[in-house]
């Protein structure tokens, strides 16, 4: 069964991330929090392309559904700074 | 008409366009049923196409905007995003803003 962690892994194999955090327990379902400098200049239409991307196959084969939040490590470091 | 010039013609052919599985009174998936949800918050009118009733536009919409999830919504011919980008539209009002536009 896909982990969170592996999903984790095959993300960061292919894009460059400051943070990252997949959660999900159930194999298929996921939820991701995605910070990378790969995003800047970037709508938030093609930062999630990027993460699609990183993902390839495994996104038509394993990944029944992943949600994600992704940020620029500009806009991340706002967030945290309003926690 | 092959798939991709099916999926052109529905999308510039109606100002906004959801790809979904089930249908807005009956979504077969929490993700479309939350894309719906959030259409209906805009009070805005939409055109929904089951992608479970046809396999080809099931598979073609995953290329025609390089996105390989559904629900995608699609607003005067352009690709706005699924679910999550539509819920963040949404709650910062570009969604309602972007929609207003085609009334």
């Amino acid at each position: 069964m896909l982990s969170a962690q592996q999903l984790e892994a095959y993300i960061t194999q292919n894009l460059a991330c400051d943070y990252i955090k997949v959660l999900g327990d159930d194999g298929t379902h996921f939820e991701a929090v995605v910070v990378s400098p790969e995003f800047v200049g970037k709508n938030m239409v093609k930062q999630h392309q990027l993460v699609y991307a990183a993902l390839g196959e495994r996104m038509k084969a394993e990944i029944h559904a992943l949600s994600m939040k992704t940020f620029t490590p500009e806009a991340w470091l706002k967030l945290k700074g309003n926690d | 008409m092959d798939t991709q010039e099916l999926i052109k013609s529905q999308v510039t052919g109606n100002p906004v366009v959801l790809y979904m599985k089930g249908s807005p009174k009956f979504p077969q998936c929490g993700f479309s049923n939350l894309a719906t949800q959030i259409l209906n918050a805009c009070n805005v009118e939409y055109v929904a196409i089951d992608v479970l009733a046809d396999q080809n536009i099931r598979e073609g919409i995953k290329g025609y905007a390089n996105w390989p999830t559904i629900p995608q919504l699609y607003i005067n011919g352009e690709f706005v995003g699924g679910s999550d980008i539509m819920r963040a539209m949404y709650e910062s009002g570009e969604l309602q803003t972007l929609l207003n536009a085609t009334k």
